[in-house]
């Protein structure tokens, strides 16, 4: 029998294999790169080193011969005796994967698995010894599968070798942890974290039910330490959360080497660049979205970027470039995966869709862009010409959907052609535990998760909104928008199907993915953190449940899957809107003529509002957090100081309680504007009427039947910071803008923004005296110009600009209330490079910086 | 945990292993006496409040809250065909653990812990219920009664 200590050793070193190969390949790539770097060179070298001499001792000969050879042309490089090549490279990357299959084998079975490593050895000892041999592609032996090897020169299994009496003295881990500063961490298996999970859900549960049955009790002697024991469980469920939180960047490790195969593969360059690998995310999680998210870096690489020799044909840089970026929001973690690479081809896409009879002509030409390019989310659409080894193995974008919805995440892509195309994943941040919102329905209580839930509207009662029938299907019209009702008793066959619609209760306005839905429920109680979980396997083919609960009183309650019944429904099927949901395509584009606004109260006088676009993010202030420098308010916020001006001068600094704040501000610098209260959010067609025009406001306009004041946000910024609109970037390297735009409105939103990033502004109110300043000799950086003007329009800019003189080469981007494809079709041809919304401030911004970036670059 | 404690005093001490492996619980179900082995019990349980699961297969009465654990209850008269119980007669709930996960199998009444003989246990006879064969081991006489020894994984069997 082997000795236990045999056993844990051989566990120990495999896990630590393991971890140092998941950091070898990223190493040797950035070796690859910079091959001076002697700081990486040496962790290389040390990592190899410590397998080779680990597995001398275990009795791992295979191993050890391989990782050997490695380590001989490592310390050569090492010592500079030899120079780093990317041939050598490729060699060591080779003899990683070696070590990778020996140590799966080993893993698998106990033992080595039998394998013929002589021409790799071969290889990298010619390497040692300063040939360069272009070794002939390894693929000719797979270990595994070749028994060529004489079973005599196999060295008998591990068991022969009797067990080591002392443990190994760590001596070539003293030699790897030279700093001696190693961090703080042990090691823990998944199991004893997962078994931490469920108890402190128990004990979460526990809590709740406690919390209940004492609010229900006069007698509050134990309520003081109930309370603590509440605040200790929450801590306790946080801190045993962040066990199982892990950084995004663990599922990335693979892909940088993915990435420089596939590059030489497919004959194109690639650079990938990770952004936010830090952001944290639940274990379980991340390992659901890992495969899915190789696939769409392997697609971007295979379909998105194109060739170094069309990229030069296209005016681009040789290299393409795969973004991968990471960043929290709310509840949520949301990746992207973008390229700069040709673009989904919209006609492609309209002929398959066609060919596949998935939509009429006629209901394409209906379509936006965008929803047009949604239909690669299809079963068994792909619109890649040929099939490739690497991206065309018949797992489609339909299964990535599929995959993340079924986690309660969403996906959407942009594309624009010829500019590259980007994903966004958002998924929740962990499966475990759920803010739900709780309802009732045919007499049954539910769990719908808040994360899909948009709002929710009460149907049936006087003046509000009604639930109306189109042909066969109920429909609530809610403001610009019709929306197919799921009556919940219905589907749940909590009651027989009638042909009238219930009219009463409140509809749960749910999204997935760009489709809006309505969950029709009697009653809606609370919304409570759930801890979810998974339902008995005799019931997971009910794909309408994802999961069920026990809430706080201590009943079982099943969790409603948004996308299970709009699937049950027929719903949720990108792009097969019915006949009755025919209006609904084109509602969302007259919305786009409308502006959102944040309505609040501040001051005596009319209510005030300010387009939502513009205001970064509202804060809640502890009153107490507000300090006073010299006549000024300051609060300290996100490690910087920040103004703070009240809007009303008259009110008093708050001494106590919450102060209200609307933050504006970009990058680096922010100021807030106290008000007293935040009302709503409103869609609204902004009529100006300049009545009544005092500092500090454009004007008023009708909203819910009440005058209200426009605020002019330039005006406020400047009360904040007089120097707002005197960039940091020094003067000479910002770049010039021209904006034409003949609305005074839109001109006071748009200047301070662009200004405020760091642009040196110029306007005009026309076309006519656009040119008019190039004629003069006026020379800009880009051109921002409004369609609709007098004198000249924009398409008539654009087309005056491309056709010569100075200008002809600027990048233009036009600034329209009409963003329909049509439009934006029209803005291409007469010479415009971008077509951005009014109002959509951070499109503006990234537009601009893309344009520029040429220039920035230089 | 609970779970655990609660199975490891049915395995109590002076029982041994050999033992426990032939102690049957005994239940009835539309008067009918039968048994499921002791050692995959981890609960008796009197009436509960059970949540109705909505498109489940119709055995499935719904499921329980066990100490934290969610269960779900199989009505044994609805997966064996007989009639439903006359309204105001409480079921009790005999849970068991079937590859990991509880169940809750519902029957009219819970009798006792019995030590059956292997070899006592005959092939079900000609004149046992359809119904009853496909979930029966077997039975076994006892005194004046058939008792019927459940296959609890059979039992299990359903919506997959």
């Amino acid at each position: 029998m082997k000795g236990p200590s045999m056993d844990d050793l051989l566990a120990d070193f495999l896990t630590e294999t393991n971890e140092g190969l998941a950091s070898l390949d990223a190493a040797l790539l950035q070796l690859e790169r910079n091959p001076s770097n002697g700081a990486v060179l040496s962790e290389v070298f040390r990592t190899v080193h410590t397998i080779k001499g680990t597995c001398g001792f275990l009795g791992l000969p295979r191993l050890e011969r391989v990782a050997h050879a490695a380590e001989n042309v490592l310390g050569l490089w090492r010592d500079g005796t030899l120079p780093v090549t990317q041939g050598g490279i490729t060699l060591i990357l080779s003899a990683a994967d070696r070590i990778r299959q020996i140590v799966a084998g080993l893993e698998a079975s106990g033992s080595e698995p039998i394998g013929d490593d002589a021409p790799l050895k071969a290889a990298l000892d010619a390497a040692a010894s300063g040939e360069m041999p272009t070794m002939e592609k390894p693929a000719a032996e797979p270990p595994q599968a070749s028994m060529a090897a004489p079973p005599g020169a196999a060295p008998l299994p591990v068991q022969a070798a009797p067990p080591a009496v002392e443990l190994p003295t760590s001596e070539p881990l003293a030699e790897a942890s030279t700093g001696g500063n190693a961090p703080q961490t042990i090691r823990v298996a998944v199991d004893v974290l997962e078994e931490l999970m469920v108890l402190v859900s128990e004990l979460v549960l526990t809590r709740n039910q406690l919390m209940q049955l004492a609010r229900a009790e006069e007698n509050a002697t134990f309520a003081v330490p109930l309370q603590r024991l509440s605040q200790i469980t929450s801590d306790l469920q946080d801190g045993v959360m962040k066990t199982r939180m892990q950084p995004i960047g663990n599922a990335w490790a693979k892909l940088p080497r993915l990435v420089r195969d596939l590059s030489n593969d497919l004959g194109k360059r690639i650079e990938l660049e990770m952004r936010g690998a830090e952001t944290e995310l639940d274990r379980q999680v991340m390992e659901l979205i890992k495969d899915p998210l190789t696939h769409m870096v392997r697609n971007s690489a295979d379909h998105g970027l194109e060739k170094p020799e069309q990229r030069r044909a296209a005016g681009k840089k040789e290299t393409g470039r795969i973004l991968l970026n990471a960043y929290h929001e709310g509840g949520h973690i949301v990746l992207e995966i973008g390229d700069d690479g040709r673009g989904l081809n919209t006609d492609r896409i309209k002929a398959k869709v066609i060919s596949q009879g998935l939509a009429t002509e006629a209901e394409l030409a209906a379509m936006s862009e965008r929803e047009i390019h949604r239909f690669i989310f299809r079963a068994g659409f792909s619109t890649a010409a040929e099939v490739t080894s690497v991206s065309g193995r018949g797992v489609g974008m339909d299964v990535v959907k599929t995959n993340i919805e079924r986690i309660g995440g969403m996906v959407d892509l942009v594309s624009r052609e010829h500019r590259g195309t980007t994903f966004t994943i958002k998924i929740p941040l962990t499966l475990a535990i759920a803010a739900a919102l709780i309802v009732e329905a045919g007499g049954e209580r539910f769990a719908i998760p808040q994360t899909g839930v948009l709002e929710l509207v009460r149907v049936g009662l006087g003046d509000g909104p009604k639930v109306e029938r189109i042909k066969n299907s109920a429909v609530l019209r809610l403001r610009d928008q019709l929306l197919p009702l799921v009556p919940l008793k219905q589907v749940l066959r909590l009651e027989p199907v009638t042909e009238a619609p219930q009219t009463e209760g409140f509809v749960v306005v749910t999204q997935i993915g760009a489709q809006l839905f309505g969950i029709v429920v009697d009653r809606v109680f609370d919304t409570e953190e759930i801890v979810v979980k998974p339902v008995a396997p005799i019931l997971r083919h009910i794909t309408m449940f994802s999961g069920n609960t026990i809430l706080g009183d201590g009943s079982v309650i099943m969790i409603l899957d948004p996308n299970g019944i709009a699937r049950a429904v027929g719903l949720g099927l990108e792009g097969t809107e019915g006949g009755a949901m025919q209006e609904q395509a084109t509602a969302p584009r007259r919305r786009d003529r409308s502006t959102a606004l944040l309505l609040f109260r501040a001051g005596a006088g009319a209510p005030k509002a300010v387009p939502l676009n513009l205001v970064a993010r509202l804060e809640n202030l502890e009153a107490g957090r507000i300090e006073r420098t010299g006549d000024s308010l300051v609060v300290q916020y996100r490690g910087a100081l920040m103004p703070l001006v009240p809007l009303d001068p008259y009110a008093s600094t708050p001494q106590s309680g919450q102060q209200p704040v609307l933050v504006f501000g970009d990058r680096d610098r922010a100021m807030g504007l106290m008000v007293d209260e935040i009302l709503d959010v409103v869609d609204v067609q902004l009529q100006l009427d300049n009545a009544g025009l005092r500092p500090g406001f454009l004007g008023s306009c009708v909203i819910a039947e009440k005058v209200t004041d426009i605020l002019d946000t330039g005006y406020w910024l400047k009360q904040g910071q007089p120097d707002w609109f005197e960039t940091q970037v020094a003067a000479g390297t910002r770049p010039r803008l021209l904006i034409a735009e003949d609305s005074d409105f839109f001109r006071n939103l748009i200047v301070p923004a662009v200004m405020a990033a760091g642009y040196d502004v110029t306007t005009v109110n026309n076309g006519r005296d656009a040119l008019r300043l190039r004629d003069a000799g006026e020379m800009f950086d880009i051109i921002i110009s409004d369609i609709n003007m007098p004198e000249l329009d924009g398409f008539g800019l654009a087309r005056a600009v491309r056709e010569g003189g100075a200008w002809a080469e600027l990048p233009m981007i036009a600034l329209s209330g009409q963003s329909e494809p049509c439009d934006v079709e029209r803005g291409r041809a007469a010479g415009f490079s971008d077509y951005i919304a009014k109002f959509d401030r951070d499109a503006l911004l990234s537009s601009l910086q893309h344009c520029l970036q040429p220039m920035l670059a230089r | 945990m609970q779970t655990q404690l609660s199975k490891a005093d049915l395995r109590a001490p002076g029982i041994a292993n050999n033992d426990a492996a032939s102690m049957m619980l005994t239940l009835t179900v539309a008067g009918q006496l039968c048994a499921v082995p002791v050692l995959t019990v981890r609960d008796v349980l009197g009436a509960q409040t059970i949540t109705r699961i909505p498109l489940a297969p119709h055995e499935v009465a719904g499921s329980l809250n066990l100490r934290g654990r969610i269960v779900t209850a199989v009505d044994l008269r609805a997966r064996l065909d007989l009639p439903p119980r006359e309204p105001g007669q409480v079921a009790m709930s005999v849970v068991v653990d079937v590859g990991g996960e509880l169940y809750s199998l519902l029957a009219d009444q819970v009798g006792e812990v019995l030590s059956l003989d292997t070899e006592g246990t005959s092939p079900n006879p000609p004149t046992l219920d359809a119904s009853w064969k496909e979930f029966s081991l077997g039975v076994h006489r006892h005194g004046e009664q058939l008792l019927v020894l459940l296959d609890v994984e059979r039992l299990m069997a359903l919506g997959v």
